[in-house]
């Protein structure tokens, strides 16, 4: 049997008609009456998106000062956030663009929450760079635009290049996901039961009508839209890790970075779907849609990037040592010995010990396995992009200036309060709209008897 | 702008005093709008006529803004253009000349003054601070009655009725500090001759009652003993911090590097041998340094004078090495008539008598020792003269006490119970700057005139004179010493003007009026350096050195680098720098040795319970390498109750144990851990260079055999590169910093700080590493923690030709400029913080919050020339590019280029030993040039082809072979 | 099932999105304009006095230094004492109530506050001597002063504005003996003479002019 149709054989098109799929997926959205789980999720979140607003009202009135950030370690929870919440992002339009180039087909069930996902990622990840300006209204001036000034951005700056990487990332996957929306929207138009609803999703829905002649131009520009996303994959997390690599700093001038980030970015990410997937899963009945098989290609997928990010560290140190500067060698042994040693290591069981578990198969098939792993492979991953930041900054040419970092309360109170603002975008797009994309499932199940 | 002497005459030709007296009132009737405000509101009135456009308002559209002209323009006074004045600042009733910058009234700068012979242009950090205390808001504002507000005219009258009831001034007491003016004297003498049973009592904290009593000793007659530094070879100083608190150590510091300027002249390069009690700049700067408790350094002394046959019987062994020991006796007679043996001012007596006799052996005297009539008008034992007061007034016999600036409840020694006695007394005045201790105690508090705002006179450590004159009429109507005397001798009316004039009209009376102006251009009065003395030496004997046996803890009393003896302890700028060898910032700690720490099982910030007898003072310790083991240094001048917002509550105050007998070192000191922790704010974490090519260090003779290649940074200047070099326009501005002339007092630190309006930001902030000096002091130590080396870098913005900083900034904040110098343009930036990050030698400062406050009268400090930094904002060392561009346009206006030396940037004018050369490098013929050709030249960090236009010359070391 | 959507309705979402784009452009352009309209029309700034430079300059034809006397020795180009203003109005309309401020101000009773009409940002240090040296005539910036019944502002006083002229000064520079001239109008070969001045005033390079740190510190 072709590769192709055994990964075919995933989709759950078999089991169910085109209509039981539609009714139980755009139930979730029309019909299911909210759970009290649900409502719980809403409020923990939303208190969070407080934490975060308060956090952020404070910057703007006090100052970058109220966080931990000082002389010579002026980046940190802000910009290793930016960093953390990009790197999420990237999984979504991995498995919805890259894998749909591929015709990976057991992708359809999980690419919708993942695009989600990488649009509310990269949303939290832009506001970063944002908040931790010392004078935030003026961050257009990094934009070039004509102005009394006479003056334009400063070209060479990888900060510039990151507002063009992340501007296009965030208006790509935002056009890619509503494409990707059309066709339910219109169902859900059409099987909304109050006016309210309809107009609302009508609106949304640009009047599609499913005739042929829409489904054509639908299939040319989805085609288009992954060819234009899937670059980014590669790209956006290239050009952040170049914010680092730039500089001279020992710890950060390294060539291997772009690989690296993006290897960490997709870790990161997948680690992210799967902690979303598992719950999903569970708390909508989805166990059908989003199988074992699915959580375990994700976390075959996990283990070879997690592989690939362990090398990485590996070529950190040896590059270190090859290279034999005095400045970087420091760094190394600094980082694994000095002031800072502990996240290092907590770093490497994260993210390289526990994860070989992976190799386990009754592992790769456990829902709460996967989602106990995603979850460490998150605080792995943020740890380390906290400790190529913090440590190499705190450690650098001149004993003299030599400073750690200490967080501050509203240091944690930003990274919490971004979380759940995260959480709370979510679980509202749960809510309104199909987390599954019923069309394409309806396609999968469609073909699913030409494989045979 | 030029700081050369024609600057002083420039200066001094404006005959500035009349603007004075109109503001002062006397005879414009409509003088508050004219020439100087006489208060701070007229002043914030004025200010509008000022161009100098300070402060950072980020928006185009401002508030519409107010010109306030002139009634009638004051004559030399131009619109937006700064006048010097000559006048002095005393330090511990030594004064120093200064020349004071003012803009549109505004002092807002001090230099040294060429011409000062304590001088010689440059100034110590206490005079670079004595700006921010003129503008202190927290300085006295009003006369008090009983801490009532009250009138000057009230206080009069309060004093005149006191005194009329005692035609013979029974009970009637003075106190002053020791008195170097003569004028004041000369009042004084008068006020105690019109009554006769009045008595005059002179204290001061830090006080000279031991070399006088040494001189006594030695010589029969009190005596003020000068040194010559350039002249001397070998330099013996016994626990003596010549270098930093010493009458003259301006000039002295001057003089020493001299001497060991990287390219000093092999015959006349000295080498300085030093025994301490506690870490000093001085001992910073030995060649051969030996820690010592000082209740041991007696002995050394006469082991030395001993062996060199200056002392008939020596101790039974010395406390100090044995080779050594060898080392200085030979140098020290190798080189007769050329060399220097120096006492500490808190050694006892016979100490300095030791001193004098090695040096009347090594026939030094009249050479590089010069003996001058004490500076002090009258010669008395100040720890004396108070316990003699404090007895009378316990006695009850006292019942008129006045005292003239100074703040004995806070200083006076912890035994005479000062402030109980104080309270015996019915009637006590005091003048003072500020509302402190002494002023709460009395009955009427009168708001004491700042030097700058005085009229008055002073005397040099070498005698020679200085007229004060006022640079702003007194912002809080505060009275001088002078006035006050007057006051008291019945003449009420008369102003400190026309009592100055008054005392020099009597000195001088030919020719007066061109006397006073030459004077006071100048800023010395000349002919008034007195002569040299050569009294014959007497034989004295010396008390059996007295070691308490065993391991008893020893307490150093030392006056505080930042603070002096507390009262600048309310002055942020120098609480805020960072103290020359343990970095704090803030407060004061107890200094232990590393081995005493392990022995006591202390760590730093612990708070221990220093216990002498019944007296006990918590301290929190700080760890010093090179502290001898088995004492423990604590400074003077913290734990003030009432300083002020800033300064009062800090750290822990070192009078508690200070007594009448042990003035500077306590025996039999005990150390009881509290199990308390208290947080101090170190300004440097890391003290070693961890093996990294930072301070380059070179013996005498590499440095002779010197080539590029061997010790220098060979050709970092043309470095292979990528990147297209920086365009150069006329003038490639450059520095070169000489580490080996550099004693690290941070002068340059805190000129920069007043000329650049670099704000304070406070404990917190600094231990966080927020603080924002553009020119940091390091410091490093190297080899044993016993005893280790200690060396300092001065560390400036080093405008790199290929600054890392300028590719990372987005929006083209940090820029070059076509004069190479890398532009920190801080109302575009927004504050990314990349450029900091990506500084090797981070010295950019970020302004993380607010930190310029705006606060009246320290706004009324800024200098007009340079944007104040809002939140937000990065901002460093730009090679004072306002000074450049001043001196730029006049020279464009004249169609000429700038001469060498024509710009002298802040840290470069103020650093007393000429370690800072600042000068353009397209210039075949300029200093610098001729600086970064030496092979002693060497780049930080030039491995990362930064190409760093600040280069430093390598620190060259004087040590004798096998000591 | 009806259809959600009527035709008018489509009509009206379709009409809705056009008047949201033209809302954005509206919006936009409308701020460019504005951004700029203000300065040339700048209305004269209300002074205590209601002085006049039309009266004084061209009518009376007083020298621009004997009341802004430092304009060519200092960065300020000077205020005039009260006792300026005095030399003549001791004499003249010494019962003028317009210039009653005057007199109380030089009693002593008040003081005299004008308003700034040139007010530039408090991080821009402009030097009225070194442009009256290199030939930067009054009137270049200021305008036609002599015919300014009340003070007004007629440049922009903009970064783009200051660097129009730091660009390429030779548009702009005259004689020495011209400077105060507020008759002077450019010559039909200006940028020839210019260019010539430029040379021999010693200006510096266009890059300097241009440097950061001309202006800004």
């Amino acid at each position: 049997m072709a590769p192709e149709a055994a990964l075919a054989g995933d989709a759950p098109g078999p089991r169910y008609s085109g209509a039981v799929i539609t009714d139980r997926i755009a139930g979730i959205v029309l019909a299911r009456p909210t759970h009290w789980g649900f409502l719980a999720g809403l409020g923990v979140s939303a208190a969070f998106t407080v934490l975060f607003l308060v956090a952020v009202g404070y910057l703007f009135a006090v100052g970058v000062g109220i966080w931990g950030i000082d002389q010579p370690v002026a980046w940190a929870f802000a910009i290793t956030n930016f960093v953390w919440w990009v790197g999420i992002g990237h999984a979504g339009t991995f498995i919805s663009a890259f894998l749909l180039l591929l015709r990976q087909h057991w992708r359809t069930s999980i690419n919708r929450f993942a695009e989600a996902m990488t649009i509310f990622a990269v949303a939290m990840a832009g506001l970063m760079p944002i908040l931790h300006l010392g004078r935030p209204w003026f961050f257009y001036w990094l934009a070039p635009y004509p102005d009394v000034m006479n003056v334009w951005p400063q070209w060479r700056s990888p900060l510039v290049w990151d507002i063009f990487a992340i501007g296009t990332y965030i208006i790509v996957s935002i056009v890619f996901w509503y494409m990707g929306l059309l066709p339910d929207l219109a169902t859900l138009r059409d099987r909304a039961r109050t006016r309210g609803k309809q107009i609302a999703y009508g609106v949304f829905a640009l009047g599609w009508r499913g005739e042929a002649r829409h489904w054509h131009r639908y299939e040319t520009a989805y085609l288009l839209l992954a060819g234009l996303a899937t670059p980014l994959v590669i790209s956006v997390h290239s050009v952040v890790s170049l914010d680092f690599s730039f500089g001279l700093v020992p710890g950060w001038h390294s060539t291997i970075f772009p690989p690296y980030f993006v290897a960490g970015a997709l870790y990161s990410g997948f680690a992210m779907a799967l902690v979303l997937a598992v719950p999903l899963r569970a708390a909508f009945g989805l166990r059908d849609f989003i199988t074992e098989r699915h959580l375990a290609k994700m976390g075959t997928l996990m283990l070879v990037t997690g592989l690939l990010v362990a090398y990485s560290y590996g070529v950190e140190v040896f590059s270190a040592y090859f290279g034999g500067d005095a400045h970087e060698i420091a760094i190394m042994e600094d980082r694994y010995t000095g002031a800072y040693a502990p996240v290092a290591w907590a770093v490497i069981l994260c993210n390289v010990v526990i994860p070989q578990a992976l190799w386990l198969g009754w592992v790769r098939r456990s829902a709460l396995a996967l989602f106990a792993l995603g979850l460490v492979v998150l605080v792995g991953m943020w740890l380390e992009r906290f400790l190529i930041i913090v440590q190499s900054l705190a450690h650098d040419f001149l004993p003299s200036s030599w400073h750690l970092f200490v967080p501050t309360f509203w240091d944690l109170a930003t990274l919490a309060g971004s979380i759940g603002a995260f959480a709370l975008m979510f679980l509202l797009f749960l809510r309104f709209l199909p987390a599954i994309s019923m069309a394409e499932l309806r396609k999968e199940a469609h073909h699913e008897p030409m494989h045979q | 702008m030029s700081r050369d002497p024609n600057d002083t005459d420039r200066a001094a030709h404006l005959r500035f005093w009349r603007s004075v007296e109109e503001a002062q009132g006397e005879v414009d009737p409509s003088a508050d709008t004219i020439g100087l405000p006489t208060g701070r509101r007229d002043f914030m009135r004025l200010m509008g006529a000022s161009i100098a456009l300070a402060g950072l308002a980020g928006c185009s559209r401002p508030p519409l803004e107010r010109i306030v002209p002139f009634r009638d323009g004051p004559q030399q006074q131009t619109y937006g253009k700064p006048i010097f004045y000559a006048s002095a600042i005393a330090r511990d009733g030594y004064g120093a000349g200064v020349l004071v910058e003012c803009n549109m009234g505004r002092p807002t700068k001090i230099e040294g003054n060429p011409l000062h012979p304590a001088s010689l242009g440059a100034t110590d950090v206490f005079s670079q601070a004595a700006v921010l205390e003129l503008w202190d808001p927290d300085r006295s504002q009003t006369v008090r009655a009983g801490g009532a507000i009250a009138t000057w005219d009230a206080s009069i009258a309060a004093l005149q009725g006191r005194l009329r009831a005692r035609p013979r001034g029974a009970g009637v007491r003075l106190l002053t500090e020791t008195v170097t003016s003569p004028s004041l004297h000369a009042a004084i003498r008068a006020l105690l001759g019109r009554y006769p049973e009045a008595r005059w009592h002179q204290w001061q904290p830090v006080n000279r009652d031991n070399a006088y009593a040494g001189a006594r000793l030695a010589y029969g007659t009190p005596l003020d003993t000068t040194y010559r530094f350039d002249r001397a070879r070998v330099i013996l100083s016994l626990d003596a911090d010549f270098l930093d608190a010493m009458p003259g150590c301006v000039r002295y510091a001057h003089d020493f590097a001299s001497t060991r300027a990287a390219h000093a002249p092999a015959e006349r390069r000295s080498r300085l041998y030093v025994v301490e009690s506690t870490p000093s700049l001085t001992g910073a700067a030995a060649d051969h340094r030996v820690p010592l408790r000082a209740r041991d350094v007696p002995a050394a002394a006469q082991a030395i004078a001993h062996a060199l046959g200056a002392a008939s019987d020596g101790p039974a062994t010395a406390p100090v090495p044995a080779e050594w020991l060898q080392a200085v006796v030979a140098d020290l007679s190798q080189s007769r008539g050329g060399c220097i043996v120096i006492a500490g001012e808190r050694q006892p007596p016979h100490v300095h008598a030791l001193a004098h006799a090695m040096n009347e052996h090594l026939g030094n005297v009249g050479g590089t020792v010069v003996h001058l009539p004490a500076a002090a008008a009258e010669v008395v034992d100040c720890t004396a003269s108070l316990r003699e007061l404090a007895r009378d007034m316990h006695a009850g016999s006292v019942d008129t006490l006045l005292v003239l600036d100074a703040n004995p409840v806070h200083t006076a020694p912890a035994d005479l119970g000062f402030s109980d006695a104080l309270t015996r007394v019915p009637f006590k005045l005091h003048l003072g700057l500020y509302e402190d201790e002494t002023a709460a105690a009395s009955d009427w508090h009168v708001p004491a005139a700042h030097a700058l705002e005085s009229w008055g006179d002073v005397v040099a450590f070498d005698g020679t004179c200085t007229l004060q004159q006022p640079c702003i009429a007194p912002l809080y109507g505060g009275r001088t010493p002078l006035e006050l005397i007057a006051v008291a001798t019945g003449d009420a009316q008369a102003d400190a003007r026309t009592l100055l004039t008054r005392y020099w009209s009597g000195r001088q009376p030919q020719d007066f009026d061109a006397f006073f102006d030459d004077a006071l251009r100048r800023g010395v009065v000349p002919g008034t350096a007195s002569a040299p003395q050569r009294p014959a030496l007497r034989p004295f004997d010396v008390p059996p050195s007295t070691t308490p046996p065993g391991a008893s803890l020893e307490l150093v009393l030392t006056t505080d680098p930042r603070t002096g003896d507390g009262r600048h302890a309310n002055n942020a700028w120098l609480q805020e720098l960072p103290k020359p060898l343990t970095q704090l910032t803030w407060d004061n700690a107890a200094l232990v040795s590393p081995a005493l720490a392990q022995r006591l099982g202390l760590v730093n910030e612990d708070v221990v319970s220093l216990r002498v007898a019944d007296r006990s003072l918590d301290a929190p310790v700080w760890i010093t390498p090179g502290m001898p083991d088995g004492c423990v240094s604590l400074s003077l001048g913290y734990g003030r109750t009432r300083a002020g917002t800033v300064g009062s509550g800090r750290g822990a105050n070192a009078y508690a144990l200070r007594t009448v007998d042990a003035p500077w070192f306590v025996p039999g000191v005990s150390l009881v851990r509290t199990g308390r922790r208290y947080a101090l704010a170190s300004a440097q974490t890391h003290g070693r260079m961890e093996g990294r090519d930072i301070v380059r260090m070179v013996s005498v003779a590499q440095a002779a055999a010197c080539t590029a290649q061997a010790c220098g940074t060979p050709g970092y200047r043309d470095q292979r590169t990528l990147y297209d070099s920086p365009p150069f326009g006329p003038y490639a501005w450059a520095m070169s910093i000489d580490l080996s002339s550099c004693i690290g007092c941070a002068a340059c630190t805190i000129a920069c700080q007043a000329e650049n309006n670099i704000p304070v930001v406070g404990k917190e902030e600094v231990r966080r590493g927020r603080e924002m000096h553009w020119i940091r002091v390091d410091r490093y130590h190297e080899g044993s923690v016993q005893n280790p080396r200690t060396v300092f870098q001065p560390v400036p913005c080093m405008q790199c030709e290929h600054a890392p900083c300028e590719v990372v900034c987005p929006v083209e904040a940090s820029v070059h400029d076509a004069q190479g110098i890398n532009v920190q343009v801080y109302n575009r930036c927004v504050g990314t913080r990349f450029c900091s990050n990506n500084c090797p030698y981070k010295v950019r400062r970020f302004n993380f919050l607010q930190y310029s406050k705006d606060v009246p009268s320290l706004d009324a400090q800024r200098n007009p020339e340079v944007s104040v930094r809002m939140r937000g904002v990065m901002e460093k060392c730009n090679y004072c590019l306002q000074r450049i561009t001043t001196a730029r346009i006049a020279a464009d206006r004249e169609g000429r280029s700038l001469r060498d030396g024509e710009v002298v940037t802040a840290c470069q004018a103020v650093c007393p030993t000429r370690a800072i050369v600042f000068g353009n490098l397209n210039d075949p013929q300029s200093e610098v040039n001729r600086r970064k050709n030496s092979p002693l030249d060497y780049a930080l960090l030039a491995e990362l082809n930064t190409r760093p236009r600040t280069t430093y010359l390598a620190r060259v070391t004087n040590e004798r072979h096998g000591a | 099932m009806a259809q959600v959507f009527s035709r008018r309705f489509v009509l009206l979402i379709r009409l809705g999105l056009l008047a949201a784009l033209l809302a954005v452009v509206a919006g936009a352009t409308a701020y460019r304009t504005l951004a700029r309209a203000d300065a040339p029309e700048d209305a004269p700034i209300r002074q205590p006095i209601p002085f006049s430079h039309q009266h004084h300059v061209r009518d009376d034809g007083i020298d621009c230094r004997y009341c802004h006397a430092s304009v060519e020795t200092s960065s300020f180009a000077g205020i005039p004492p009260l006792s300026t203003c005095m030399t003549c109005h001791s004499q003249l309309f010494t019962d003028a109530p317009m210039l009653e401020p005057l007199r109380r101000a030089y009693a002593g009773a008040t003081t005299l506050a004008w308003n700034r009409v040139h007010d530039l940002p408090d991080f821009v240090y402009f030097d009225h001597s070194i442009h009256v040296a290199k030939g930067v005539g009054c009137t270049t910036c200021h305008g036609a002063i002599d015919r300014m019944p009340l003070t007004r502002r007629v440049a922009s006083l903009y970064m783009e504005w200051c660097l129009e002229c730091h660009r390429a000064p030779e548009r702009y520079l005259r004689p020495h003996d011209r400077v105060f001239d507020v008759d002077w109008r450019p010559p039909a070969d200006q940028l020839a003479q210019g260019a010539a001045l430029r040379r021999q005033y010693g200006l510096r390079t266009t890059r300097e002019l241009t440097d950061c740190s001309t202006c800004h510190r």
